[in-house]
């Protein structure tokens, strides 16, 4: 035997095993689909090859001819909003450059949904629902899963806690009231997130405004803004916010990302300005979510690694 | 020398922070939602064999040692000093007793070993994983004993303590794993070398 036809065939049984992994993704595929279209939701595709990528101090976009490879379909997604689409979702593949380890990969599925008229907790309402659903739709039968040797229900509460009161207890401050970027993110990391609750969903809400990405500010305080991520097993699942909707704001917030960009010697991408545009001539006051559809297979299939739950990687 | 960038780090690279050399010994990409992205380490100095955490950001630059490895044969012991040298050009390198430690027990004359150098000074090196030496010293076993959970002292030819099953006799040849300094099995027995 050749090596080449040895590497191939060790690849078949490498993807053969894979299989109850496969079966349980197009499952969950299926799975939301179904949970959207009762409630009214429409699914939508956007361009994966953009001009424009959503300028993020550390989100990278994958350069491609001369345009990259989207980071996220949200500004899209905005703009559909924006001309009366109330209920839409999307699932899709999106592209971070330099993002590779067990819980990173390149290439990966996004699932992004977006409401009007509603705002953060209305969004962690179709979450719960979509995750308890995912559950019993993917994994046999039940909203009951295991984490860690222990059964978890996640069709149960949720666990909530504020980004401040979590810092304050795991991290000894607050970063709410004295925003420290880098501190910020080395605590998260290091003693924020290890101590969350494995076997209780839990969100951590409420980040500082600097923080904040595209998420407005919170009525009443202006230093907090309405994000919130999902942690299930202690991963990061899910992202999502009461989304910006003031044209200025969202222009001052691009042109600070762009500064920051300039000064970690990173790629500065143009802002877009169709997107500006179409926010100036109203974008309705709306909420989505960014959920990491590979991160949540690896939690229902007990994985280590994304390796677990995605046929093909680099 | 270059630095590395944080992004270079990967499982087994050898990085010096503060004039020491370190090797990671884990490795954990991470990146919160919005955050920056940062490498999450467990290294290992080089020089004492002491691990710690280490988290580097992206935006780091890490220094690069510098280390080599050479193959040399070890040759004989001169006062404190182990003697290794190049068998092309007969150069000679010395290590203290002190750096080597336990693993002196394990050095046999003519033994290849590769030799770790940093700022062109030795610091370390490998040991063949097993080697075999003769017991000069132990007590008769029983005959027919065969266990090998009931071990009994013995001595090797370099005067090294060791346990060895009951059945190990007096000028048997055994094989010992030097990463534990344990005896691993029986080569042959005395008079049937």
């Amino acid at each position: 035997m050749t090596p080449q036809i040895e590497s191939l065939a060790g690849d078949s049984t490498r993807l053969a095993a894979l299989r109850p992994a496969l079966k349980m993704r197009s499952k969950a595929l299926l799975g939301v689909r179904l949970f959207f279209q009762s409630r009214d939701f429409i699914e939508v595709e956007t361009p994966t090859r953009l001009k424009f990528p959503a300028l993020e101090t550390h989100i990278d976009a994958e350069p491609s001819g001369e345009y990259y490879l989207r980071t996220s379909p949200e500004l899209h997604m905005k703009r559909l909003l924006a001309a009366g689409y109330e209920r839409i979702y999307q699932i899709g593949p999106c592209f971070r450059k330099g993002e590779r380890g067990e819980r990173h990969h390149p290439e990966y599925t996004m699932l992004e949904w977006y409401r009007i008229d509603s705002d953060y907790m209305d969004i962690l309402k179709d979450t719960h629902g979509l995750v308890a659903e995912l559950a019993r739709r993917a994994t046999g039968g039940t909203s009951r899963i295991t984490i860690q040797g222990r059964n978890v229900d996640l069709a149960r509460e949720w666990k909530v806690i504020t980004v401040s009161e979590a810092f304050k207890t795991f991290a000894g401050w607050d970063p709410a009231e004295n925003f420290d970027e880098d501190r910020f993110n080395r605590d998260l990391v290091e003693k924020v997130e290890p101590a969350l609750p494995l076997h209780q969903p839990t969100i951590l809400k409420d980040y500082p405004i600097e923080a904040g990405a595209f998420a407005r500010s919170k009525p009443g305080a202006p230093h907090l803004a309405e994000r919130w991520e999902l942690y299930l097993g202690g991963l990061e699942i899910a992202n999502a916010y009461s989304e910006l909707i003031d044209p200025i704001e969202q222009e001052s917030r691009f042109h600070k990302a762009a500064e920051a960009r300039a000064v970690l010697g990173k790629p500065v991408y143009p802002i877009d300005a169709q997107f500006i545009e179409c926010m100036k001539a109203g974008l309705p006051p709306c909420a989505g979510i960014a959920l990491g559809l590979d991160r949540l297979l690896m939690v229902f299939a007990q994985a280590a690694s994304l390796d677990e739950v995605m046929a093909f990687r680099e | 020398m270059a630095d590395y960038s944080a992004s270079d780090l990967r499982k087994g690279l050898k990085i010096e922070l503060d004039g020491v050399p370190f090797e990671i010994t884990e490795f954990q990409f991470v990146k919160p939602g919005k955050g920056m992205a940062m490498y999450k380490c467990r290294i290992r100095n080089m020089i004492t064999g002491g691990t710690q955490d280490r988290t580097f950001r992206e935006v780091e630059k890490i220094g690069k040692p510098d280390i080599y490895s050479r193959e040399l044969v070890y040759t004989y012991k001169s006062g404190d000093n182990y003697v290794f040298s190049d068998p092309d050009t007969y150069e000679e390198v010395e290590i203290a007793e002190d750096a080597i430690g336990d693993r002196k027990w394990f050095l046999i004359e003519e033994m290849h070993v590769n030799i770790l150098f940093y700022n062109g000074k030795p610091i370390d090196f490998d040991l063949p994983v097993f080697i075999e030496k003769e017991i000069i010293e132990t007590e008769p076993g029983f005959r027919g004993d065969t266990a090998n959970n009931v071990t009994k002292p013995a001595t090797l030819d370099n005067g090294y303590e060791i346990q060895v099953p009951i059945f190990i006799n007096q000028g048997d040849i055994v094989r010992v794993d030097t990463r534990t300094g344990k005896y691993a099995d029986r080569v042959s027995s005395a008079g049937r070398k």
